[in-house]
């Protein structure tokens, strides 16, 4: 093995570095006409007119659309995930987003009209043009009154604001909490924020009205499912319509919400104008109109016996899913790492005036492991057990894989875990932070000085590597390249290098030939997307099992020609040769001309080329694990937190490349900081967003972020050849589940229970206030 | 209220003209007008970092200022920096350390770092994250970044002693 | 997020500009800098008709001393000069204190004192230290010219005296006395935000090493720099000890300051907050005026 595993140099960074990589608003059409919205400033509220004329005389504006003038074509997007089919008795009222509002806003920024216009300038001034009678209506704001049966309905069809209701059962909870020592309830808010990526979103849609063909550039994570939505709903098909997802500038999930208002429109637009039109979202825009994450409310309850053994776990909770629900249910569990044999867990998903929620990196998880974490925290405490030693009691011991948890995962798989060896990361994340050395001799030495130090160590599963499935197609070129298309598409996770990677190896040529493909719709049209830290077990493994099947080819067509059995063949620089014979040798680019002849018969059955197409699809999702440790110091007179030492010791099997990995990890734990301690949106009662601007919405710079130590161990995943994990949101799962631990560490005297998440200075105030006080 | 103003200005050593509306900002000047969009819009509100570029030498971010205010003024975008064939040593960092991952952000940091460079030959690892910490980056976690501008103080230093 | 629609104008030297100000009154908005005028535009929460570029006036950019071995200011020196001008740092080192706190190294480019002057933010580091140390500024108009000490020339959130039609052309500083000292603590969520709280002091001691006069000067508590004059008071001809300045840290939190709560912070935090920098920012005055800070 020549790459895999390897620490190689990106191919795609060159054009990255020198502003040569195409993003979508770095298109330009000759005749491109540019969008701007009118959005609605209150949340919930009745639309009685919408006056356009004054708009409409505006100079430079060449039409504005509205629901109204949309008529017939106006209709809601689609359903995009059924509730999941496996689990009996789920409530789900499925309702959908709307391209344009037509009776009834139901969030601040819900869009009313887009004006099309010559700039994106001239645009904007046409939407202050717009006249909008819109009547206020009261606003459901709060997640649990949103449930009370005095509640305004923002679904009025529906008897309440009740979106989805789900109950997952595992074994028998009320008999283990009967059994139980001791019982920690708690009641535990998590709030998580933006996906905030640098690029917002944006959209190109040119109609070539002569050749009756639709291309689409898309800051989406999902091209090939937008491609086929796009053509059903514009009446085209499939091979209309092309969807490009070039470079992106990050996504984090909220990219992967597909049929945005936005996304139904243009395309539309750009077909009724015959003109190429353009939309890309300002970053004021990106706070209301981009999906995100908001509040969960935990009623939540761990039950152990006086050994800190897990007898079972309880949690029920609302969650804010916003206006609309097209996502379905993503629901994760909250049994973190460990043993737990009996689980009951509801969910019930809110409507409120807000925008949709969909899942940022973590989905899921970072709520369910700071539960888990939590609550194994404070029996810890109860009990007077060390931290790292309640986790080790209650791990999934290495001989207990593959575990089943008897509940669905997130993607509505069955919930196993694959494979999973985790005390040897604790303690590797244990060692590496010092954890022994810092309680018994740093900490004490630092107190005595004043300082207030604390340390944390938690751990994570993440399910990853989800289905359906991916797949790719690999071709030798005539030029000894080769070409690989894949659907997934790509916002900065080096798809272009840990895929040519597996290629690489498998068809022994050089890294730096093997030209990608990702995220177009012409290239490779299935597929699902890039999300839920799939992108290199999925599409991974479909490459793999195609250049297998290339490989396999080229052997077969070079013993004919080189006249030696494939036993005695060996494929590297480029070319085969017969095993120490170097003069018996082709090059790739010679024999995939061979194998496509432009004269001559060929025997019947066999297909053109050096080319093969495979498909992967794994049967559940494959669990990583990870332990991340931190040493922190808080200022208790100003509050301010600076984080000293960060570890992370990740297992996501078998390593493509170790340096995206560790590039992974590095992100997703600034982006977990950024949610324990500086990102928040803040909404009022009116459910207006109150930091819609990056000055006001932290997100964390060079200055917050510490140096992060990462270590690295390896337990393959049995369900793909390659043995590998997911890892690309591993980082910010058990970051502020970390946080709360390391602070309350900090701090004994105060003796804190921290519930909620994220904190701030001001939050860290009111709760060392409120501590003082009582004492 | 559609007036234009003439104005001359050097972008990457090349002289333009253009005639112009005052309101365009210098970001979308450089972008739409001009087709240079290695500078990426980030937040139009002078937050993000991933427009700055060098005005006569000094970092600034493009989204703060008017294209009319550079009539006169040399502009450097990273397009002017290097090329595929010749990294500028910042560049060829980046690219070792990993410093980039869907290399968004990457142009404004690069462009930022020029002048610190400049300053400050030998920056320890503080004065690097102060340096960047106008500049936000969503997927690196700024590590790897600091790396390179180590990376790259070497490279240079090394080549001014040749 | 792209602006609203405006004339253009870039006079050359101050008249025209002062001309094209009388001209447009109200409806012209100066452009210095442009680091917090132009994000307020593309946000469209400001619409001038008329914008008039002060940028390419080279008449108001200069760092000088004054016949009193003070300190004269031109109004678009940018920060990243102030910042490194070694007159300002033996002047008025607590401009240099203050400027590395000033945003981001990017906006420091641009930016310029008096456009921040002008801008009247409560939460500006210039304008506390301004304060702080009893400057004065030059406003003048095709009418005339008059200086205005600092402590008069801030009256409200974003509000100065300013009038319409006339241009911030200098800051004057005087030469500090012998055996002072000036130090100027903030807290900020990230280290370029704007301060959750800050405080300027400037500490002169007598030949006893008690405090001669004191200057206190908070900042983001209110609607501009607030002095703490009883504060400063309590410590006139004290001993500086731990006690006593905590004591006056306390009067200024408590007493003199009435502090708002946004989303970053709550009054009681502000408040806090301000007894604690009080304290530090006088300690670390204290200590650089006995030359060992």
């Amino acid at each position: 093995m020549n790459y895999v595993g390897k620490r190689i140099k990106r191919n795609e960074d060159p054009r990255l570095l020198t502003g040569q990589a195409l993003f979508v608003d770095d298109v330009d059409l000759p005749r491109m006409l540019h969008a701007a919205f009118l959005r609605s400033d209150y949340a919930h509220a009745r639309l009685k007119s919408i006056d356009i004329s004054a708009a409409l005389q505006r100079p430079g504006v060449v039409a504005v659309y509205t629901a109204e003038i949309m008529g017939e074509e106006w209709k809601p997007g689609p359903a995009l995930v059924s509730p999941p089919p496996t689990v009996e008795n789920v409530l789900f009222n499925s309702r959908t987003q709307v391209p344009l509002v037509k009776d009834k806003v139901r969030y601040a920024g819900e869009p009313i009209a887009v004006v099309i216009a010559e700039s994106r300038y001239i645009a904007e001034d046409a939407v202050e043009d717009i006249i909008v009678d819109l009547e206020p209506l009261e606003v459901v704001a709060d997640l649990e009154k949103a449930l009370s049966p005095q509640s305004v309905l923002i679904h009025e069809d529906l008897e309440s604001n009740l979106a989805a209701q789900m109950v997952q059962v595992k074994g028998d909870y009320a008999k283990a909490r009967q059994e139980a020592d001791l019982i920690i309830k708690r009641r535990i808010i998590i709030d998580r924020g933006a996906a905030a990526a640098m690029e917002n979103r944006g959209i190109v849609a040119d109609w070539d009205a002569k050749s009756h063909f639709l291309t689409v550039w898309d800051t989406t994570q999902a091209p090939i499912p937008i491609r086929n939505g796009l053509a059903l709903r514009l009446g085209l098909s499939e091979h209309q319509v092309r969807v490009i997802a070039p470079f992106l500038g990050g996504g984090f999930g909220p990219k992967m919400m597909m049929f945005y208002s936005e996304e139904m429109l243009i395309p539309w637009i750009a077909i009724k104008l015959a003109r190429p039109i353009k939309w890309i979202e300002d970053r004021r825009e990106n706070f209301y109109a981009t999906t995100q994450e908001r509040v969960q409310i935990h009623d939540a309850e761990m039950a152990l016996d006086h050994d800190g053994r897990i007898l079972g776990i309880k949690d029920n909770f609302l969650h804010d899913t916003g206006a609309y629900d097209p996502y379905g249910l993503t629901q994760s569990h909250t049994m973190g790492a460990y043993d737990v044999a009996n689980y009951y867990s509801e969910i019930k998903v809110v409507f409120t005036n807000k925008m949709i929620t969909t899942p940022v990196r973590g989905a899921g998880r970072p709520q369910g492991i700071y539960i888990a974490e939590r609550l194994l925290d404070l029996a810890a405490k109860e009990l007077g057990i060390d931290p790292i030693e309640i986790r080790k009691r209650n791990f999934i011991p290495p001989d207990k894989f593959p575990y089943e948890h008897c509940i669905i995962d997130q993607a509505f798989s069955p919930l196993i875990f694959d494979s999973g060896n985790y005390q040897p990361v604790l303690n590797k994340a244990a060692t590496m932070i010092g954890y022994d050395q810092f309680v018994k001799e740093e900490q004490p030495r630092l107190r005595a000085e004043g300082h207030h130090v604390g340390i944390g160590i938690v751990s994570f599963v993440e399910t990853t590597g989800v289905g359906p499935y991916e797949g790719a197609r690999i071709t030798v070129q005539a030029n000894g390249k080769i070409s690989v298309a894949t659907g997934v598409g790509t916002q900065g996770q080096g798809h272009f290098t840990s895929f040519a990677q597996i290629v690489a190896d498998q068809l022994g040529v050089d890294v730096q030939d093997v030209q990608l493909v990702t995220g177009d719709t012409a290239e490779f049209h299935w597929g699902t997307g890039t999300f839920a830290s799939r992108g290199a077990v999925v599409a991974g493994n479909a490459i793999h099992a195609s250049a297998v099947a290339v490989r396999a080819k080229i052997l077969k067509l070079a013993s004919e020609v080189l006249k030696a059995p494939e036993e005695e063949l060996e494929i590297k620089d480029g070319k085969v040769q017969v095993a120490d014979i170097p003069h018996l040798s082709i090059s790739l680019g010679e024999l995939a001309t061979l194998a496509n002849p432009l004269r001559g018969a060929v025997e019947p059955g066999t297909e053109p080329g050096l080319e093969a197409t495979a498909y992967f699809g794994p049967k559940y999702g494959a669990t990583a694990f990870g332990t991340h440790a931190m040493i922190l110091e808080v200022d208790t007179e100003t509050m301010m937190v600076e984080i000293k030492r960060y570890v992370v010791v990740e297992d996501c099997g078998t390593i493509l490349n170790p340096m995206i990995l560790e590039g992974q990890v590095h992100g997703g734990v600034a982006m977990g900081i950024g949610n324990a301690y500086y990102e928040k949106l803040v909404y009022d009662e009116n459910a207006q967003l109150l930091n819609a601007s990056l000055a006001d919405y932290l997100i964390p710079t060079a200055t917050e972020v510490p140096r992060i130590v990462v270590g690295h161990e390896e337990t393959p995943s049995p369900l793909n050849p390659l043995g590998t994990k997911g890892a690309g949101e591993a980082g910010a799962i058990p970051v502020p589940a970390l946080f709360a631990q390391a602070l309350e560490n900090a701090l004994p005297e105060y003796n804190l229970e921290i519930l909620e998440s994220p904190l701030s200075p001001n939050r860290l105030f009111e709760l060392l206030q409120k501590k003082e006080k009582s004492q | 209220m559609s007036h234009t103003i003439d104005i001359a200005l050097t972008v990457n050593h090349i002289k333009y003209e253009r005639s112009i509306e005052p309101r365009m900002l210098l970001s979308d000047f450089l972008r739409h007008e001009l087709g240079l969009t290695g500078t990426h819009v980030g937040c139009e509100h002078g937050v993000c970092g991933a427009c700055s570029v060098l005005f006569d030498g000094q970092p600034i971010r493009s989204c703060l200022m008017f294209a009319v205010q550079a009539n006169g003024h040399e502009i450097l975008s990273i397009e002017g920096l290097g090329t595929l064939d010749n990294l500028h040593p910042l560049q060829a960092s980046f690219m070792e350390a990993h410093a980039l991952q869907c290399g968004f952000c990457t142009p404004g940091f690069i462009l930022t770092l020029v002048p610190f460079l400049e300053k400050n030959p030998n920056p320890n690892e503080q004065e690097i994250r102060q340096a960047i910490s106008g500049n936000i980056c969503r997927c690196t976690g700024y590590q790897n970044i600091v790396e390179a501008v180590k990376l790259a103080a070497e490279k240079m230093s090394a080549a001014h002693k040749e | 997020m792209k602006p609203a629609p405006f004339e253009y104008f870039a006079p050359t030297t101050v008249d025209e500009a002062l001309a094209r100000l009388a001209e447009y009154g109200y409806d012209a908005k100066v452009l210095a800098g442009g680091q917090s005028l132009i994000p307020m535009m593309n946000f469209r929460l400001a619409q001038p008709s008329v914008i008039v570029d002060i940028n390419n006036i080279p008449d108001l950019f200069y760092i000088r001393e004054n016949e009193e071995r003070g300190l004269r200011i031109g109004a678009m020196a940018r920060h990243n000069k102030v910042e490194t001008d070694p007159l300002v740092a033996d002047r008025a080192p607590l401009i240099s204190d203050a400027m590395p706190h000033i945003a981001t190294v990017q906006v420091r480019s641009r930016g310029t004192f008096g456009g921040s002057i002008a801008h009247a933010d409560p939460s500006a580091e210039l304008a506390a230290v301004s304060v702080a140390l009893e400057g004065s500024f030059l406003l003048r108009n095709q009418k005339g010219e008059r200086w205005v000490p600092a402590n008069e020339f801030f009256v409200g959130l974003f509000t100065s005296v300013l009038e319409p039609d006339e241009l911030l052309i200098e800051a004057k500083f005087p030469a500090l006395p012998e055996r002072t000292g000036c130090a100027l603590v903030e807290v900020a969520r990230r280290p370029h935000d704007f301060a959750i709280v800050g405080v300027a002091a400037v500490v002169t001691l007598d030949e006893n090493d008690r405090c001669q006069r004191a200057r206190l000067v908070l900042y983001s508590v209110g609607e501009g720099p607030v002095i703490a004059h009883q504060a400063a008071e309590m410590l006139k001809s004290k001993e500086l000890t731990p006690e006593s300045m905590r004591a006056a840290a306390n009067t200024a939190a408590n007493r003199e300051i009435d502090p708002g709560s946004d989303i970053h912070a709550s009054a009681e935090y502000r408040r806090h907050l301000a007894d604690v920098l009080s304290f530090r920012a006088l300690e670390k005055a204290y200590a650089r005026a006995r030359g060992k800070g």
